[in-house]
């Protein structure tokens, strides 16, 4: 077996040292009824060749976003990420490191997640970030604890434009904590409603701007009314490219700002591994959940960082931790990184520009079909389209023929009355020829 | 107050080393290179990708838009790839050299499933996109389903949970959601031995319960009497690690499943370390009703510098109902993601996070299991517990197994009874291995061993290798003992920094990098 | 000035109660990197956690000597954390209690018993 450098003889002679008869005798504690002389029943050792074939059989039966026309947004979106991003990232120093315990042999790993910190923290406009969480939707759920943590009350208000799967997320969290949750009903402009749900005893507000529906909204009048209540706001994106050119959750009063950072550096995986990025206020950091990286010098005086304020985490504070997280998005937090060093102020800038160029263009194009209506007013790269028939249907015949038109809202959150509303999503990767094909195909299918 | 002074110092003692060695002229030192923060490489106008250019925002935008800079600097292609190489460089890796962290499981990676996670065809697909055109990555799904069930002897397993902790969460959530489904949401106790993970009593605080803890005997198990005292009508359930943490297999885990089935509490195990028993014993035959595994753990994917993981939990037929969606399933038109409580799945708690869950792992995790198949998957448990074993003996002379008697597991435990009046703390002989090229094992865990070292080898090192780790131990141990206090008080000596000040990093948290405030003007 | 057995200090003026750890304590702790202090207002019974005290890799509780309410905190301490292992028996103090009790802080031990208690540890 190509995976085990020990030979029968290795075997032999280490169980000679050991004094141990047979592998057996080191199984020796496990109770009779339960020790299995023979393999379990599932196929035997296979070599690369054979292991290729089955992976490659089972990669053909799913249709690759860069195969054709492809809108799919609401929460992962496919962009370009440089072949220099992936290169780096299976580099062993980085690919097989475990979480920097010991700084002195792992400055490699931590110096990225000083960088990764201050990178997020640049784009949320918020005062400090942490080393990652598993992704946007955990992110805010995590983040929703902490305002528990942090303002002792324990009501949340989560507006009707946060994805319903992070939703569910919060739910599943907050609930087992006995945090109650308010989500207003579905709504395409109306993340300011919110505030007409606060009252004293809220511990946070969740709104997304872009929200799931595409629109982008000003929340500042939002982080008054919380702040008024003493409550936090927690502003969600699950679009990370738009930091390019909307404003920061920090410029708009966000005490918490959590998002989806897939976007920049990793690829769409089917839903994970993704990457949470988690920034607040600096008065609030010891409430924060996860890893912190930090600067500090060494025994000579030479720079270096450790993961400090650690007290808060699990492996010291145990039951009284901020959370139960360990292992977080390391590497998916190293491709962000480093794709975001590629792109710099000034190519991020011009990403988010086309982003939102493609879905501009998209939009017209769509709204000329007779029937279909485009239903968000201020979009970046993705936008919800009223159609005259059943959403899901129009997305299955499509792909029939090639194209993949978006989500219908219903898989989101079916019994929301809007079966026939679309969310489409465009980056940088849909071509000209894409948009028309797919106002082609649209306008032949709702006729 | 509760004193607790573990893992002390935590601020360095000057060194001298430098007045003794070879000093460059510029601060260079061979192939490892001093490299700046990404923000002090002066690239405020730089990128290093080729976009076209685009036009200015809608104006439906207008008061929404990022006027101010936002601080982000950029690279060049080969300044991006020059910064993270010599990072790279700084950082300790498994296939570097041997990484005995206990519990963690640093094994060897195979490449193969690297390259499988990147097929097309399996990476470049949308969580949203319509099932019909996803159905081999469905069906992968329930493949790895299949195999975990198989290995574990378990009904059911609940695949999207992130990592060990979030796979905790779920079970605990099973659990919670079954108790109240039979109207015993009255049990708000968990009971952990004290050297459990920390993360079994914060996740337990987490769902609302109370963590109560089950003492230990004196060979490193749970105390049954305890056990059986602790149970009640309040208990909701019990988490106790099996393999524990102390690298020992709990000889008593069927009567403590039965104690606890008895007790009408459930019992989660923890399966941080099923690494030691995979393709020999399956959890399911010892009485578990949720157990998580960790995919980058027994199933080999990359830690990648501390994440991402996979925590599939596998359920028994009393929580199977209450696994969080979504639910993989199929029948004769193919297979089908359930994604909302309804359905088979009408009883689901809810769902852990968006989307499906960590695919990226299930395929390096399915291609692992691939190869090795159930034979080799077996012959991994035996390896590991082998290669600690080995460890054990061959060091047992020198140092002090914390559990001497019987053979241990995958990992090998010693306590710091063999350091006493040598002036070197289990700290100290930890950085000092460092010096000799490796990285150093778990230190002061698990809590209930005195200055503990954790030392898991995992089975992908040869012989060659341990005998070369454990004569780097011998030779370390011999110079703690000969009074070579220095070796160890300013160790590491030979690695890129010295030992890092903890205490200021703590005392005055600098998160982030701050552009140098400009020089105040000289008062007039 | 009186002592418990967890190390905590006691210095009663009139009916307030200045509160902090030990020297001893703050010794073992090693460095103190962050103390969070009790809010003003607070009530504490006699062994109830009253604060905690941080090092690096600890975090530890800190209970109450004596029953009271919490009147003020050291302030001092989010600055400068590292008071409390330069002073742990004056400027290191934590908390001040106004005594719902001050029988209480008789039963506590001396310097003299402290030191013996020390002695046995």
């Amino acid at each position: 077996m190509r995976y085990l450098p020990l030979t029968p003889e290795d075997r032999a002679d280490m169980l000679g040292v050991i004094g141990a008869g047979s592998i057996d005798e080191l199984f020796v504690d496990v109770p009779a009824v339960a020790r299995r002389s023979e393999p379990v029943d599932l196929p035997h050792h296979a070599g690369e060749i054979e292991v290729e074939r089955e992976l490659l059989r089972l990669s053909r039966r799913n249709r690759s976003a860069a195969e054709g026309p492809f809108f799919v947004g609401a929460g992962a979106y496919r962009h370009h990420v440089p072949a220099t991003v992936d290169h780096i990232i299976q580099r062993s120093e980085f690919l097989t490191s475990y979480t920097p315990y010991q700084p002195e042999i792992a400055q490699g790993t931590l110096q990225v997640l000083f960088e990764f910190q201050s990178q997020v923290a640049a784009l949320t406009g918020m005062d400090v970030a942490n080393a990652s969480l598993y992704d946007g939707s955990t992110a805010t759920a995590e983040a929703v604890m902490m305002a528990q943590r942090v303002t002792r009350k324990n009501k949340a208000v989560l507006s009707g434009g946060v994805h319903p799967q992070y939703v569910g997320a919060v739910e599943t969290l907050a609930h087992a904590a006995g945090v109650t949750t308010q989500r207003l009903p579905a709504a395409i402009d109306a993340e300011d409603a919110v505030i007409a749900a606060i009252d004293q005893d809220t511990a946070c507000v969740v709104v997304q701007t872009p929200n799931v529906f595409g629109t982008a909204t000003d929340v500042t009048k939002i982080a008054e009314a919380a702040h008024a209540a003493g409550a936090l706001l927690i502003v969600v994106t699950t679009e990370a490219v738009s930091y390019g050119l909307l404003k920061s959750p920090g410029a708009m009063g966000a005490d918490i700002a959590v998002a989806e950072g897939q976007s920049i550096g990793n690829g769409l995986n089917f839903g994970g591994p993704y990457v949470g990025l988690f920034a607040c206020r600096e008065k609030f950091v010891r409430q924060a959940p996860g890893r912190l990286c930090g600067e500090t010098v060494d025994a000579d005086g030479k720079r270096g960082f450790v993961l400090t304020l650690s007290t808060r985490e699990q492996h010291i504070r145990r039951d009284k931790a901020t959370s139960n997280i360990c292992t977080n998005s390391g590497l998916c937090a190293l491709a962000f990184s480093i794709h975001m060093s590629l792109l710099g102020e000034q190519g991020l800038r011009q990403l988010a520009s086309l982003n939102h160029q493609k879905a501009l263009a998209t939009a017209k194009a769509l709204a000329a079909i007779p029937g279909v209506e485009v239903l968000t007013p201020r979009f970046f790269n993705e936008f919800a389209v009223r159609l005259p028939k059943d959403a899901a249907e129009v997305v299955e015949t499509l792909a029939a023929h090639g194209v993949i038109a978006g989500v219908p809202y219903s898989r989101l959150e079916p019994g929301a009355g809007l079966d026939d509303v679309l969310l489409v999503a465009t980056t940088e990767t849909t071509l000209d020829t894409d948009i028309t094909f797919f106002a082609k195909l649209l306008a032949g299918a709702v006729q | 107050m509760s004193m607790n002074n573990v893992g002390r110092p935590t601020r360095p003692e000057a060194s001298n080393d430098e007045a003794e060695g070879f000093n460059s002229l510029s601060g260079g030192r061979g192939l490892l290179q001093d490299e700046p923060l990404i923000f002090e490489l002066g690239g405020w106008t730089k990128t290093g990708v080729d976009l076209p250019d685009a036009v200015p925002a809608d104006g439906a935008l207008a008061g929404l838009t990022r006027d101010d800079a936002i601080g982000l600097p950029g690279l060049s292609e080969p300044e991006a790839v020059r910064h993270y190489v010599r990072l790279s460089q700084k950082n300790h890796a498994i296939d570097l050299a041997l990484y005995p962290l206990g519990s963690c499981t640093m094994k060897h990676n195979p490449r193969l499933n690297e390259k499988m996670a990147r097929l097309p065809g399996l990476s470049d697909i949308h969580p949203l996109q319509p099932q019909s055109t996803v159905q081999g990555a469905i069906e992968l799904m329930d493949r790895l389903a299949h195999w975990l069930k198989t290995l574990t002897g378990m009904p059911a397993v609940a695949l999207s949970p992130k990592a060990g902790a979030h796979g905790e969460l779920c079970g605990l959530l099973a659990i919670r959601a079954a108790h109240e489904a039979a109207g015993n949401g009255h049990r708000k106790t968990v009971l952990a031995p004290t050297s459990a993970h920390g993360t079994n009593p914060a996740t337990a605080a987490f769902c609302g319960y109370t963590v109560v803890e089950i003492a230990q005997t004196d060979d490193g198990r749970v105390d049954l009497a305890d056990l059986e005292a602790k149970l009640g009508d309040h208990v909701a359930a019990i988490m106790v690690t099996n393999p524990n943490t102390c690298g020992l297999f709990e000889r008593d885990v069927v009567e403590i499943a039965r104690l606890t089935h008895e007790a009408g509490a459930y019992f989660y195990c923890d399966g941080a370390n099923f690494n030691a028993i995979v393709g020999r014993v399956r959890p399911g035959d010892l009485g578990v009703d949720a157990m998580h595994i960790n995919l980058h753990k027994t199933f080999s994917t990359p830690h990648g510098g501390g994440g991402p993981g996979a925590g599939p939990v596998v359920l028994s037929e009393a929580l199977a109902p209450f696994a969080p969606t979504p639910w993989v399933v199929h029948d004769d038109s193919g297979y089908k993601l359930i994604e909302e409580a309804e359905g088979p799945a009408a009883q689901a708690f809810g769902r852990m996070s968006a989307f499906h869950g960590q695919m990226g792992m299930y395929v390096r995790a399915y291609a692992y299991m691939l190869s090795h198949g159930a034979d080799g998957l077996r012959q991994v448990a035996e390896d590991a517990v082998l290669n600690a074993n080995y460890i054990k003996a061959r060091l047992s002379d020198l140092m002090s197994p914390a559990f001497p008697e019987g053979p241990c597991m995958h990992e090998a435990l010693f306590d710091d009874a063999w350091l006493e009046d040598t002036g070197v703390t289990t700290l100290d002989f930890a950085k000092a291995m460092i010096d000799e090229g490796f990285h150093p094992m778990t230190m002061y865990f698990p809590l209930v061993v005195h200055g503990a070292m954790l030392i898991e080898p995992t089975e992908t090192e040869s012989k060659a290798e341990l005998d070369r780790f454990i004569e780097a131990l011998r030779l370390l141990a011999q110079a703690a003992k000969a009074g070579e206090t220095d070796r160890f008080k300013n160790a590491p000596h030979l690695a890129p920094l010295k030992r890092l000040d903890e205490t200021l990093a703590a005392r005055k948290p600098k998160l982030k990098w701050k552009p140098v405030a400009p020089a105040p003007l000289a008062a007039e | 000035m009186r002592f418990t057995k967890d190390h905590e200090w006691v210095a009663v003026e009139g009916d307030i109660a200045t509160v902090g750890i030990t020297a001893y304590a703050a010794e073992q702790l090693g460095d103190v990197v962050f103390v969070e202090v009790p809010e003003v207002g607070k009530t504490v019974a006699q062994g109830e956690g009253l604060a905690v005290v941080e090092s690096v890799k600890a975090a530890s509780d800190v209970y109450a000597p004596v029953s009271g309410e919490v009147v003020e905190a050291n302030a001092e301490l989010a600055d400068a954390p590292e008071t409390v292992n330069a002073v742990p028996e004056a400027g290191g103090w934590f908390a001040k209690l106004k005594l719902s009790n001050p029988a209480e802080v008789d039963a506590l031990m001396d310097r003299d018993a402290y030191e013996a208690f020390l002695a046995t540890l």
